[in-house]
């Protein structure tokens, strides 16, 4: 594939769900592109549509009661229009996708060598003893010690690091050129999360793999990603490469992310940066601009939602959804020496 | 101790281990995990202690055992120079408005069927402290004081967000004025935005109130910001303990090295940095 063609190109990817309450708009026009070998974290807290953006993408969220528009096309396949015979080809042989939970993909009643076995043998004409072989060999890929003893394991039986890593070998077995993982090491201690971290790097580098990660954390982000997008209420807010969100973010609610992080290499502020306020309800927008009411600096063109577009230099793929000026982003972004959203109030 | 007068919590040589039990008619213990084994520490009045370690190493364990929601299997706990450990719940319960907790799960730890104003007004109910319209007002008055407006009064927790579910369960734990409370990872639940307004909500209230906290969190950044001081727990221990800027500047036990260097760095220039010393210099 050649550097050109985007490996996935989502274009005004839109997902609401029918409720009882209303209709909750929960994606809002996504568009993003991933290369081979890329890494795209997608950064957002709950409610954000980062993960029914994932989902959605899997094809996961079809049902009834979902309203899905737009285009995803994949390696020539158009994602959102493929019937389930098809996705099902596409799923877990050409793209792959992990969970927070290991629990969540991995049968409590089967070997977990058995489950891969299983998986292969389902897209391939592979014989037992091969895809066996081949099972045992994706576990010790990953980093699991002992692999041939473990594929006999149960998933209750291994640590909570070794059932994640069971389940990215699980991912891999087809050799997808796709993986997706949502919040893959949000429930790993920090030792852990960072041998996983170091994994899935090798993986992209070594075998060209392609991720969307989905994480709340921009340590993690910082550690592994290219290209970053930032969601909020159901839409993208921000997006731009790793050092272009972190040293030069448009979106004063990207500057309050990266004002509320803490740093161990810095000296502990009086009181930590926060932001006012809690995400909206998706089912009550406010209008024009989501992030308008907790935002220091909104004033009255806000009311309108701002298109994303690029906004600082022409060439920069950076876009961002914030009326704003650059140069007075360039200003009220520093407090206190720093990037943030606003002084803490004493 | 004769230094119980010092500190307002004394922790010595505390022991809670879980009997394993094996065998189908008679069960007999086989072993034990040893989920508090020997912990030493003390928290002075007004000031914050934070417990770090990652899952399994006891945090939980100890703060429960701490608190006597556990009976612990040996060692003391001495709150105001008053032997904890073996006190029987009568006399326990006049102690229990001087201890409170605040859970991680602000969604669990919330009777659902229960309006606001009856979860943080219980505390007060209880212990005959106000009733009728003077409790409404103390309510009202303590959920003010977190963040949330007097209105919310009748309203069901399902109705509120994580984080404003967190201010309900400080609501009603400092509504007895307490000397300590122990927050068993309160914000590792939350979304990132919400985090720091819990934090300096706990923050706000110690200036105010002078109550002293036990911090227990895995996510080490936080701890930092809150703690006076810091105690690290692997494997039921604690391994080292000390002064925060000692203890995340000039760690002295070898798992708090590894344990500090393996929290990202949330900065790419800096993680680049960091991961080609770490390429260039395998171990």
């Amino acid at each position: 594939m050649n550097a050109r063609t985007p490996l996935l190109e989502v274009r005004d990817l839109s997902v609401s769900f029918n409720t009882e309450e209303g209709t909750v708009p929960a994606v809002d026009g996504v568009d993003f592109r991933l290369h081979e070998g890329e890494v795209l974290a997608v950064v957002g807290e709950s409610g954000s549509g980062k993960s029914v953006t994932a989902t959605t993408l899997m094809g996961l969220t079809r049902g009834p009661n979902a309203t899905i528009s737009g285009s995803a096309s994949f390696e020539g396949a158009e994602l959102l229009a493929a019937g389930e015979e098809e996705l099902r080809r596409i799923r877990g042989n050409r793209m792959a996708m992990i969970f927070q939970d290991p629990m969540s993909s991995l049968d409590p009643v089967y070997r977990v060598g058995d489950q891969i076995v299983e998986q292969i043998q389902a897209h391939r004409d592979t014989g037992s003893a091969e895809a066996r072989e081949r099972a045992i060999e994706l576990l010790d890929a990953v980093g699991i010690p002992d692999a041939a003893r473990r594929a006999d394991a149960y998933p209750h039986e291994l640590s909570g690091g070794m059932r994640q890593r069971a389940m990215i070998a699980m991912a891999l077995s087809l050799e997808p050129s796709l993986l997706i993982a949502d919040e893959p090491t949000t429930a790993l201690d920090v030792t852990i999360q960072a041998q996983i971290l170091r994994l899935l790097e090798d993986l992209n580098r070594e075998r060209g793999l392609a991720t969307i990660l989905i994480t709340h954390d921009l340590g993690v982000v910082a550690e592994v990603a290219d290209r970053i997008l930032v969601m909020y209420a159901g839409k993208v807010v921000e997006q731009g490469t790793l050092d272009e969100i972190f040293y030069d973010p448009q979106h004063p609610y990207t500057w309050g992310l990266l004002g509320s992080l803490t740093r161990l290499d810095r000296p502990r502020p009086k009181r930590l940066p926060q932001i006012s306020g809690s995400p909206p309800s998706l089912l009550a927008l406010p209008q024009g601009c989501p992030f308008r009411p907790r935002c220091p600096h909104e004033f009255s063109k806000c009311t309108e939602l701002p298109p994303l577009e690029a906004r600082v230099a022409e060439a920069s793929g950076q876009c961002d959804r914030c009326w704003l000026a650059p140069e007075e982003k360039r200003e009220k972004r520093v407090v206190g020496g720093r990037i943030g959203l606003e002084a803490p109030t004493a | 101790m004769s230094t119980s007068g010092e500190h307002l919590l004394e922790v010595t040589d505390l022991v809670k281990h879980f009997p394993i039990k094996s065998g189908l008619l008679f069960s007999r213990q086989v072993d034990s995990v040893r989920a508090v084994d020997g912990v030493d520490l003390h928290v002075s009045a007004g000031e914050t202690l934070g417990l770090v370690g990652e899952s399994g190493s006891g945090k939980s364990t100890l703060c429960r055992a701490v608190l006597q929601l556990l009976e612990p299997t040996s060692g003391s706990v001495r709150f105001e120079g008053r032997e904890l450990v073996g006190l029987r719940q009568r006399r326990l319960r006049p102690l229990r408005r001087e201890m409170q907790m605040i859970f991680q799960d602000p969604y669990a730890s919330l009777n659902p069927r229960r309006r606001v104003g009856q979860i943080v007004g219980g505390p007060l109910k209880l212990n005959g402290i106000a009733s009728g319209v003077e409790l409404r007002r103390r309510v009202e008055e303590l959920l003010d004081r977190v963040g949330l407006s007097p209105e919310h009064h009748d309203r069901f927790p399902h109705e509120f967000s994580g984080g404003q579910r967190q201010r309900i369960g400080i609501a009603r734990a400092i509504a007895l004025k307490p000397k300590l409370i122990v927050a068993d990872e309160p914000v590792s639940a939350l979304d990132v935005s919400i985090q720091a307004q819990i934090v300096n909500l706990l923050d706000d209230l110690q200036d105010e109130l002078g109550v002293a906290y036990v911090f227990v969190a895995h996510d080490i950044g936080v701890v930092r910001h809150i703690s006076d001081r810091i105690a690290v727990m692997h494997h039921g221990k604690i391994v080292e303990h000390g002064d925060v800027d000692q203890v995340c500047e000039r760690p002295r036990d070898d798992y708090t090295k590894k344990l500090l260097a393996a929290v990202p760095v949330p900065d790419p220039r800096e993680s680049r940095e960091r991961r080609q010393r770490a390429g260039s210099a395998p171990g």
